[in-house]
């Protein structure tokens, strides 16, 4: 199948969406198919082969924050030009609500379109405006897709119809292998955590605590804390014996989280709730770690009831303490763990996600269905 | 006179501005009549792919001879039924069945994967269809669609309507 991929933000800059199309266009590759993305992307030479620029993006204020997109006469002419060069089967969209390359992509093409709806937020100005504005063109598309199920809330209050549900995969080739960082784990044990320190659905101060408990019996147990967030603050809620064995990287890059989730015996995920899907998760659990998570629907769900990790009471640091401290002092068991964890994490591995995605393509398009390529506007139409 | 004419231009003016406006709605539904058909034809072919696959699996060794007569039997049903309400039942009828089905020890990994796939794919294609459907009676239900009869003879297209959950190991409707 010849699949084309919008992409409405620069490929320049990194964000969750430019990571969800390239992962998604390296997993379609994979499986056979023939994929060319259209991005916003001015340094062409350090862009991926299959990606074809639209041109340079503009900051453009979008939904609270500033976006870089690509609009205008120039851009809608690179679109056409795309679409007429690479006689797609099908055009899969991403975030068509953005004014960017994926409306304007729905606007030129006549043909089979999928999208996929990436915002959460259930008072999207952008996407209300889009609503009754940009009707004509969101019509167009065939089949949607939602990243969440808080995205497709929003995608289903503010432009009516239905989404299917695919999460994001997670590139867990990316995170098996790396070298601990220097010193780590160290031989007294340590305990890891990943996520904003001042967000408190996130969990840090249950964890805190039951640090607190544990490292007056263990002198050598440490806990390494990646994520943005004020390190002392955090550090304080310990007592101030213990607080050098609190070690905070502060907001890390994707080489070093990879190897921060090698650097520990334990990882923990304290989340008190509000988590959809858990995306740190399935990244610990494709570096083969040994989960400590709190036994939130979305977590029990990813560890397949505790069986790829296991489960603590919400918010109980005491459960917390007591479970952390058997898997420090049981290295078979963790082993166990870290060896079901990679196995239960297949299952949300881009390529099985991918699959899903190719699914949905194959449902719009039948098989022996007389659809041409997708053209660029009813002229060109034969 | 000179009235006249600047009242007669107006009206002109504003007549085409209509017609304009009018055929752009028009074709706007006739695209959405388009995308209705074409996500019908889809469905239509998941239902048949999914009615065969289940057959396959009727019909494979290992599953316990009652369970498999079953299972027939609830595939081939919907295949006789023209009335779209009763075909409605009829295919959720087989859901439920295929669910027994997948979930009873003793199904073949093949065929029941085979007929797990393309139960999810009825799930996929129902839903592009209804929403199909949904912002095409949105549409539709302008005052100036109804009033111009800008939707002509096409038909109001109806949902489709059944319980269409795939087995548990399938795909993403979860």
């Amino acid at each position: 199948m010849r699949v084309g991929l919008v992409c409405p933000y620069t490929w320049d800059v990194p964000g969750g969406v430019q990571q969800h199309i390239g992962d998604l266009a390296e997993a379609l590759i994979a499986l056979g198919h023939e994929v060319s993305v259209l991005a916003p992307c001015e340094d062409a030479a350090a862009a991926p082969p299959y990606l074809v620029s639209a041109g340079r993006a503009l900051p453009v204020p979008y939904n609270g924050s500033v976006a870089r997109l690509t609009f205008g006469f120039r851009a809608a002419a690179r679109v056409r030009a795309w679409i007429r060069d690479g006689r797609f089967d099908l055009l899969h969209v991403h975030e068509p609500a953005a004014p960017s390359l994926s409306l304007l992509a729905c606007w030129v093409a006549e043909g089979p379109i999928v999208a996929t709806f990436h915002t959460a937020n259930p008072r999207s100005r952008a996407m209300a405006v889009s609503a009754a504005a940009l009707r004509t063109a969101l019509e167009k598309i065939i089949a949607r897709i939602a990243v969440s199920e808080a995205a497709r809330t929003t995608l289903v209050e503010h432009l009516g119809g239905d989404a299917v549900l695919i999460p994001n995969g997670v590139a867990v080739h990316r995170y098996a292998e790396a070298e601990p960082l220097p010193g780590w784990p160290g031989d007294g044990g340590a305990i890891g955590f990943l996520g904003r320190l001042d967000e408190p659905r996130k969990g840090l101060p249950v964890l805190l605590d039951a640090f607190a408990r544990l490292a007056p019996e263990r002198p050598g147990l440490r806990l390494l804390v990646a994520g943005p967030g004020d390190a002392d603050e955090a550090r304080g809620r310990v007592p101030a014996d213990l607080r050098d064995r609190v070690v905070a990287l502060g907001r890390v890059d994707e080489a070093d989280k990879v190897r921060a989730y090698h650097s520990v015996d334990v990882f923990c995920a304290p989340n008190t709730g509000g988590e959809s899907f858990g995306i740190v998760l399935t990244e610990a659990m494709s570096a083969g770690a040994a989960i400590l998570a709190s036994d939130i629907p979305a977590f029990r769900r990813v560890l397949a009831d505790g069986a790829a990790g296991e489960l603590f009471a919400v918010g109980d640091p005491g459960d917390l303490a007591r479970a952390a401290a058997r898997l420090l002092d049981d290295p078979a068991r963790r082993a166990d763990l870290s060896a079901a964890a990679r196995a239960a994490v297949r299952a949300y591995d881009w390529r099985t996600v991918a699959t899903e995605v190719v699914r949905v393509y194959e449902t719009v398009l039948p098989a022996g269905a007389a659809t041409g390529p997708v053209t660029a506007g009813r002229r060109e139409g034969v | 006179m000179a009235d006249l004419i600047a009242v007669l231009t107006a009206v002109l003016a504003l007549l085409l501005l209509l017609s304009g406006y009018a055929s752009w709605r028009a074709s706007r539904l006739d695209r959405l009549h388009l995308r209705v058909e074409g996500a019908a034809a889809a469905l239509d072919a998941a239902l048949a792919r999914r009615a065969a696959a289940a057959l396959e699996l009727a019909a494979a060794p290992g599953l316990d001879p009652e369970a498999a007569a079953r299972l027939g039997d609830a595939a081939a049903a919907p295949l006789r039924i023209t009335d779209r309400r009763e075909r409605e039942l009829a295919e959720s009828a087989l859901s439920r069945v295929l669910r027994a089905t997948a979930a009873a020890p003793g199904a073949p990994a093949g065929p029941r994967a085979e007929a797990e796939a393309a139960a999810t794919r009825v799930y996929l294609a129902r839903r592009f269809y209804n929403d199909a459907v949904a912002t095409t009676r949105e549409a539709r239900a302008g005052r100036l669609v109804r009033a111009l009869r800008l939707a002509g003879r096409a038909p109001l297209p109806d949902f489709f309507e059944m319980d269409d959950r795939p087995p548990e190991s399938a795909g993403p409707a979860r």
